[in-house]
């Protein structure tokens, strides 16, 4: 499953996607909105993206991880629009027979979301000033 | 030829425009891409320059041709998850 949303995820959903009764594990990553970043203090995350590449992204990044860890399944959800602190921006589930590769899966595709998907993620402070995110290479 | 680059996020705040047209020499790479987008929209200049750019909705290399026929965008360091 992909999903590229205005609406809010729900993480419980996101990993219902993925069971299987060959599955030993299930491995869910949900990231959210966090209230402070470098001492500033956020009000509300603005996340655009090139919707149609990244969709074709993030489905790339779902084949990827299931061929290189041999996967049950694997869903990756991510929303766009404006989300204030403590709501769900991403949410990743993957399945497998065990644990390590599930971790692994998961690990890889919350780092490889962040680094090649067509999604900006723009701050929007409490005083007011508003910045468009560069992540750290 | 003209040709249409979608714009996001800070390149699309430097215009104000989802969109540019731009005048390309045919055939044209990415590179070219670059430099007369740099050169016909100042604005863009620096946006271009962290860019990449992607043709057909799949990242581009700088000796990627720009094809006539399939979708140009702009896409600045991204920042999604």
């Amino acid at each position: 499953m992909i999903s590229l949303t205005p609406d809010p995820i729900d993480p419980n959903h996101v990993a219902a996607a993925v069971h299987a009764s060959e599955a030993g594990a299930v491995v869910t990553f949900v990231g959210t909105v966090r209230g402070t970043t470098g001492g500033r203090e956020t009000v509300a995350l603005e996340y655009e993206a090139y919707d149609e590449m990244a969709r074709t992204e993030l489905e790339r990044l779902r084949c990827a991880a299931i061929e290189r860890w041999s996967l049950i399944d694997c869903a990756l959800a991510h929303r766009t629009g404006r989300l204030f602190v403590g709501e769900v921006s991403v949410a990743i589930a993957v399945s497998a027979a065990h644990r390590r590769a599930a971790f692994e899966a998961a690990a890889w595709l919350i780092d490889a979301i962040k680094q090649s998907v067509p999604i900006w993620k723009c701050e929007h402070y409490a005083d007011g000033t508003t910045e468009w995110v560069h992540h750290a290479t | 030829m003209k040709r249409t680059v979608l714009l996001f996020a800070e390149a699309r705040q430097a215009t104000g425009a989802d969109r540019v047209e731009v005048d390309l020499p045919e055939p044209a790479d990415v590179a070219t891409l670059r430099r007369e987008l740099s050169r016909q929209y100042p604005s863009l200049a620096s946006a271009v320059e962290r860019a990449m750019f992607a043709i057909d909705a799949a990242y581009a290399t700088n000796a990627t041709v720009v094809p006539p026929d399939q979708e140009v965008a702009l896409i600045p360091p991204v920042s999604g998850g």
